[in-house]
């Protein structure tokens, strides 16, 4: 590996003050699951590596059904999963983060990680896509707030600019009656990168099992994760039947535009966005219903 | 080159300090600066699991955290798991089942399975599938490895979970052993 110099501020001012200094020449490293590899490969060949996993806010997951959740971009996979908020309010962005890799890989992997390297096929941004989330991006200027669905501008790219960093996620508080779910296709058990992936988040009216609010977020069929903004549409003020589904189904579909490669073909990938899309959206609606028992 | 850190971490229960360039993985570090060399260097990329240590309580893959990373961190290798010349359980069993052949993955399987059995000393069969789903072996095809720590498990009972304070020999101990008992 080429040489580097490490610094590991301990806020986020410094930080950023450090990435602000260092601008192209600098990266965050949180977990560096993917960043230490790619610098092994001399894909990426930053002169300096900000590790911001020791920034306190960045670490942390703090919910509380009035505010929502505030998700620190450096928290690991394994502190997610374990975390019984998470479990409980945002089970499907939860099962994204424990899908990645092995426990090894957990034990450093962070959701602000996966985003920020900007593959289309990241399990965790479809998950973030369908619950609403919110990147906090803090540069030496101020702050903006960038919706998920608008952060990966293409394979490896983002809408960070030098100097800027994903300090945390902030995603609302999952109203009555609402849940989330997250499927991804590989074609074996565990430990592999999503043919395809879907995550959906649904709130109904349980009178009349109408969708209330929907999101449904695809993963691997473009090249960024895609927030299918029809699919979503078509579902709200519907009853959530098999007709209702279907017509999702299809344009969900229709949204995506995947290519040709190792792990599928488009052709291939099409089909599987509309069979997770409808399975995604019966767990989702299944835990829906469920969810106010548990509140 | 830049210029070399630092790093103040405590090693299997000692504390370690030890000069590294920035560059340098931790696996470099123990290998190459500590001349630990159980921990084994395989894929690079975090795939196969062979360098695997605990890092504060969880396992890692050596080969992906910077050494710079480990200021401050409690690790444990795999030349911490014995006892001076008392094998830990662990290691008992998997002698016991047969469950290795060329042995490069046995560290990184060990302190897998220690990481599990440390948080959750009852596993169940597919709890612990899982949980070495991170670690490649191509010889023993797994089956000897999962029955190995099922039966470290089942004989363990108190003696697990006390691994981050017990320190095996260093290798200079080792060799004095080994010249010892004229090997």
């Amino acid at each position: 590996m080429h040489a580097i110099n490490y610094e590991a501020p301990k806020t986020v001012d410094e930080a950023v003050k450090l990435l602000a200094a260092h601008g192209e020449k600098a990266r965050p490293l949180c977990g560096g699951t993917d960043l230490i590899i790619q610098m092994r490969a001399g894909v990426r060949r930053p002169e300096y590596v900000v590790d911001v996993k020791n920034i306190a806010e960045m670490r942390r997951i703090s919910f509380d059904l009035q505010h929502g959740l505030r998700l620190g971009a450096a928290a690991p996979a394994i502190e997610i999963h374990e975390n019984a908020d998470m479990r409980k309010y945002y089970p499907g962005l939860t099962e994204a983060a424990h899908l990645i890799g092995s426990l090894q890989i957990q034990s450093r992997a962070s959701v602000g990680g996966n985003v920020c390297n900007g593959s289309p096929a990241a399990d965790t941004t479809p998950a973030l896509i369908a619950v609403g989330a919110k990147c906090r991006v803090v540069g030496a200027k101020g702050e903006r707030l960038v919706p998920v669905e608008e952060f990966c501008t293409g394979p490896g790219a983002t809408v960070l600019r030098p100097g800027e960093l994903l300090v945390e996620f902030q995603i609302p508080s999952p109203a009555r009656h609402s849940s989330d779910a997250y499927l991804r296709f590989i074609p074996r058990n565990e430990m592999d990168i999503a043919v395809v992936g879907v995550g959906a988040a649904l709130t109904l009216d349980l009178d009349d099992e109408r969708c209330v609010e929907a999101r449904i977020g695809l993963g691997a069929v473009g090249p960024t994760p895609i927030f299918a903004k029809d699919a979503s549409q078509a579902l709200v003020g519907k009853k959530l039947d098999n007709a209702a589904i279907e017509r999702a189904a299809q344009s969900a579909v229709a949204a995506s535009s995947p290519i040709d490669d190792m792990r599928g073909t488009a052709e291939y990938r099409r089909h599987v966005v509309g069979v997770l899309t409808r399975r995604v959206l019966a767990k989702a609606a299944e835990r829906a219903r469920m969810s106010d028992q548990s509140r | 080159m830049t210029k070399k850190i630092v790093v103040e971490t405590t090693i299997n229960g000692e504390p370690t300090e030890f000069l590294c360039e920035p560059r340098q993985s931790l696996l470099e570090c123990l290998r190459d600066v500590l001349e630990l060399t159980g921990s084994k260097e395989g894929c690079l990329t975090g795939d196969c699991g062979a360098c695997t240590v605990i890092v504060d309580g969880r396992a890692a893959c050596s080969c992906l955290i910077m050494g710079p990373e480990a200021q401050g961190k409690n690790i444990q290798t795999v030349e911490g798991l014995a006892t001076g010349s008392t094998l830990h359980v662990l290691q008992q069993q998997y002698l016991e089942h047969a469950s290795l052949q060329c042995g490069i993955c046995t560290p990184g399987f060990l302190m897998s399975s220690k990481a599990l059995l440390d948080r959750n000393p009852h596993p169940t069969e597919a709890e612990i599938r899982y949980a070495l789903a991170g670690n490649l072996c191509r010889c023993t095809g797994y089956d000897k490895i999962v029955r190995a720590v099922m039966d470290a498990a089942k004989s363990a009972g108190a003696k697990m979970g006390t691994g981050a304070t017990t320190r095996g020999p260093s290798p200079k101990e080792m060799t004095e052993q080994f010249v010892k008992e004229g090997k």
